[in-house]
């Protein structure tokens, strides 16, 4: 099965909305669970990686929270582009995109379920929801997992909780993370200031694609890194916590930045529009971060009558393996540069350039 | 969060480190920081203090000559040195000892707190105990003795609850 056809279309996927969705792009909750007595998937040989896919699949396929009709294959079973889409849609990670024959894939019609099956554990099952919603991600997962351990033997320990392949994941193997934008931190210079203190808190933050990359289009994640010795739900009210005062620092700095420095940032916008709209070759990672800075002007009203969710979606089909799926023949980067251009260009051709509305005090000084 | 090193005092020193692709990260106390350079960051490869130290050199100190091999998957300290990761569930077992002090300094705790598969046996428990009051039922219904009927029928929809309960939350 073609796995795209399968995925809602990032037209409607961006559509959906959730608390202070504006800032907190998604929510996730993932836990990590193995099958008792079985080899982790890393030190496991082939054919023991095969029966327990063979073994955990059904169990996952079958879930009533899967809704009846899930996308469910063996990795070997996807093309490179597809997994490459999934990654970019932030349905797996890019080490579970290496993965090939033993290793496997099931999400919810909805998407709002996925379970990669062989990536680093057994089980590395996620719900996913729009905007700030933790603990309704959590309650999701938990109740997935409570159906699951009725199916599967997991390996528990009284004393370590779940045994995961890396001791970094032990007990809950719980990952609270967040998706957040956070163009006004970076702009005003205190984004720095905000990693070093959530990071003294024992958080994590990580860029667009989770572990050891850059933050691109000002898109980064904040996780838990402990996993033992803490409760689920503390974790989840701790994460809750800190992403609320991320959420007030951004706020702040977007409006201090219209304050302090108005032209710095309609500068800044104005220029991003002017480039998307009109370049005739244009990166991927150059996209991303200009499409971020419109991102930001349509959340500060600059763009009357666009929604966010065309940036959003913009940012979805413009990187690499959604622009290649859609031409049939092989593109090299430098052709993708040109058809990112054109499909930019065409879908704010009826998009009006940045008009501020500039404060009092500045139309002043403008008129001067 | 302890220091990964002495792991007695506070960690006060936090530092990320990119290697090849991964990000690492070690804790240290102020005095441990200064002993080990931490304040030269050129000259200081968070991975070697990381899995040198943390880990794989204390597997081979607490069982000095002998290595230690997981019965279960044949996973040994050197595998664990090599990949970070260990074999299968059992190689907790296995290498227990060396890992305490490991997992101190990684985690809040050094005991799980939270959720449980207690629902597991619970259910199995509670699902065979409404398969025998039905067949009672089932028998009183046949021999029309209706006061044991409806008895049961009460302790079967109390049985069923409880399951519910069970298998909803943990």
């Amino acid at each position: 099965m073609d796995v795209t056809q399968y995925l809602i279309s990032p037209a409607e996927a961006t559509r959906r909305s959730g608390p202070h969705d504006k800032i907190v792009m998604s929510s996730r909750v993932r836990l990590a669970r193995n099958i008792k007595g079985l080899s982790f998937p890393g030190w496991a040989k082939k054919a023991e990686r095969v029966r327990a896919l063979e073994t955990v699949r059904p169990a996952v396929e079958t879930l009533p929270q899967m809704g009846g009709t899930p996308f469910s294959d063996s990795m070997d079973n996807l093309t490179a582009i597809d997994k490459q889409i999934l990654v970019e849609r932030h349905l797996i990670s890019r080490e579970h995109a290496a993965k090939t024959a033993g290793s496997g894939l099931v999400i919810s019609k909805d998407e709002s379920l996925c379970v990669m099956i062989n990536e680093e554990d057994h089980l590395r099952m996620q719900a996913l929801r729009p905007g700030l919603q933790m603990k309704q991600a959590w309650l999701a997962i938990d109740q997935v997992d409570s159906e699951l351990e009725r199916r599967l033997e997991y390996a528990f320990n009284s004393e370590l909780g779940y045994l995961t392949a890396c001791p970094t994941n032990l007990g809950t193997g719980i990952r609270v993370s967040a998706m957040l934008h956070l163009p006004g931190l970076v702009l005003s210079e205190h984004i720095n200031q905000i990693i070093q203190s959530v990071n003294k808190l024992g958080l994590a933050v990580r860029g667009l694609y989770g572990e050891g990359t850059e933050a691109l289009g000002n898109v980064f994640q904040v996780s838990n890194q402990m996993t033992l010795g803490e409760s689920e739900t503390d974790i989840v009210e701790r994460l809750n916590k800190v992403l609320l005062q991320i959420i007030e620092h951004e706020e702040n700095a977007r409006v201090m930045l219209l304050e302090k420095k108005p032209k710095m940032v309609f500068n800044h916008i104005g220029r991003a529009y002017g480039i998307l709209a009109n370049a005739h070759s244009i990166s991927s990672k150059e996209t991303m971060n200009l499409l971020s800075l419109m991102r930001l002007g349509v959340d500060l009203e600059l763009f009357p009558g666009v929604e966010r969710s065309l940036v959003d979606e913009l940012f979805i089909i413009t990187q690499p393996a959604h622009l290649q799926k859609t031409f049939s023949e092989k593109l090299a980067a430098e052709e993708r540069d040109v058809l990112r251009a054109d499909m930019l260009r065409e879908r704010l051709r009826t998009v009006h350039r940045p008009n501020p509305k500039l404060p009092p005090s500045l139309d002043k000084n403008s008129s001067q | 969060m302890l220091c990964m090193l002495c792991k007695q005092n506070e960690a006060k020193v936090h530092l990320t480190q990119i290697v090849q692709d991964k990000v690492q990260k070690v804790d240290l106390c102020e005095d441990c920081a200064k002993t080990k350079g931490v304040n030269d960051p050129a000259g200081f490869s968070l991975a070697d203090l990381l899995l040198g130290l943390g880990a794989a050199k204390e597997i081979e100190e607490t069982n000095a000559g002998e290595e230690l091999k997981c019965p279960n998957c044949g996973f040994t300290q050197a595998d664990f040195k090599k990949a970070g990761r260990l074999g299968c569930s059992e190689c907790y077992e296995t290498f227990a000892e060396p890992l305490d002090s490991l997992l101190k300094s990684m985690h809040k705790g050094p005991r799980h707190v939270g959720k449980a598969p207690q629902a597991l046996a619970q259910s199995r428990d509670l699902t065979e105990r409404l398969r025998i009051l039905q067949k009672k039922l089932e028998k009183s219904i046949t021999q029309e003795d209706f006061e044991m009927a409806a008895h049961l029928r009460d302790e079967i929809k109390a049985t069923k609850d409880r399951l519910n309960q069970v298998t909803t939350t943990p």
